[in-house]
């Protein structure tokens, strides 16, 4: 699936960002966690919100998310997993998706989330960001699944479903990821199970994890005045480049993220196509 | 030497008769995988001649990817004449893996 910008994140950043891709007569196409898990969704009331105060953040979100379907926008449910640029365009792996984009916005909101002891020791031998890729790795074999959403516990029915032994964790606080050469156990909040695998299904991934290069600044993407990140067709807006983290100010900066990746794929109207060819088969 | 796709039964005397080679496993029904396999088969061509390279789908060989230890799709790894030296796990830059061969060539 191909577009001219890949919004990462349908809060109200990243639908602002494709209302106004959209007004610019460019396609775009927005990857998020389902409406209901967004952090605004359990906001009770948001009274600052220029000219509309008073409503729940699940209304305001309602709103954005209708304004944004209605504009045109196209989206996709999922989480990014991997990024990369390749010749001109960029590629952003969902699942056992791989979307192209001219130009992408980064608009996930705080991706909270310290790594965990143990987990970066032990990616790739055991610890896993990924049920779709890796689960079939694991069928037969017990599982630990830490997950924070209902699309998290969806997948760890997607690993029961295949064959895996599969333990839920519930939105753990602290967890530990222990074993020699591979995962052999984990412990959470004081419960301790063996598992062969551990799967780590944050809401998102920290933006440097899920782009390579990316420049932060205190712990935030760095962005100039038109939302350009460090990385070419890269922009960003919302609470993941700082606060204060409010409806109006991600708002505002999806606009201009929004204008200005349409304005890049303007002027770097080359976009070749043969690595997408490349990339579907 | 294009790229290769390796079964089971071939993948042992394949790599144990090449003094370099990268192998990349993967499934169709991983998203990093299909992101990486351009780099893969970008590499196959740059380094004709002087590393095998090639894949196996862990779908269709679940042995062998268990026999290599693999926990992660993409893994790809690196061996000199049947033994493994270094592996990469997930989706890296090309850089990453030319850094390997071109220290081992």
């Amino acid at each position: 699936m191909s577009c001219d910008v890949l919004v990462i994140g349908g809060g109200p950043a990243g639908l602002s960002a494709a209302v106004n891709i959209r007004a610019r007569g460019k396609s775009a196409l927005v990857v998020s966690n389902p409406l209901e898990e967004n952090p605004l969704w359990k906001s009770e009331r948001i009274d600052n919100y220029l000219g509309l105060p008073g409503l729940s953040g699940a209304e305001l979100l309602t709103a954005f998310r209708t304004h944004a379907e209605r504009a045109g926008a196209e989206f996709h449910s999922g989480r990014a997993l991997n990024a990369a640029m390749t010749g001109d365009s960029w590629y952003v792996s969902v699942g056992s998706d791989v979307l192209e984009a001219k130009a992408v916005i980064l608009a996930g909101g705080v991706a909270r989330g310290k790594k965990f002891p143990g987990e970066e020791e032990f990616l790739g031998r055991g610890v896993s960001y990924c049920a779709t890729c890796d689960g079939m790795l694991y069928r037969g074999r017990r599982v630990a699944v830490l997950g924070w959403t209902e699309s998290a516990r969806g997948e760890a029915e997607f690993l029961r479903g295949i064959g895996c032994e599969t333990l839920w964790f519930d939105r753990p606080r602290t967890c530990e990821i222990s074993g020699s050469q591979t995962v052999e156990r984990v412990t959470c909040d004081g419960r301790t199970e063996q598992a062969d695998a551990v799967f780590i299904l944050r809401p998102a991934l920290p933006p440097a994890d899920l782009f390579p290069g990316l420049a932060m600044e205190n712990g935030f993407v760095a962005v100039d005045r038109q939302m350009a990140t460090s990385l070419p067709g890269l922009f960003a807006a919302g609470d993941c480049t700082g606060g204060p983290l409010q409806v109006s100010k991600a708002a505002g900066e999806g606009l201009i993220a929004g204008q200005s990746a349409a304005r890049w794929i303007d002027r770097h109207p080359d976009q070749t196509e043969k690595t997408k060819d490349e990339i579907k088969k | 030497m294009a790229l290769q796709h390796f079964k089971t039964s071939e993948f042992d005397a394949a790599v144990e008769a090449a003094p370099l080679a990268m192998v990349d496993f993967w499934a169709s029904w991983c998203g990093p995988c299909k992101m990486l396999s351009p780099t893969i088969e970008a590499l196959a061509g740059q380094y004709d001649g002087k590393v095998l390279v090639g894949k196996v789908n862990v779908d269709e060989e679940p042995d062998l990817a268990r026999r290599v230890g693999v926990m992660s799709i993409p893994t790809v790894v690196f061996l000199k004449n049947g033994r493994e030296f270094d592996r990469k796990v997930g989706v890296m830059p090309a850089g990453a893996f030319t850094a390997v061969l071109d220290g081992n060539l």
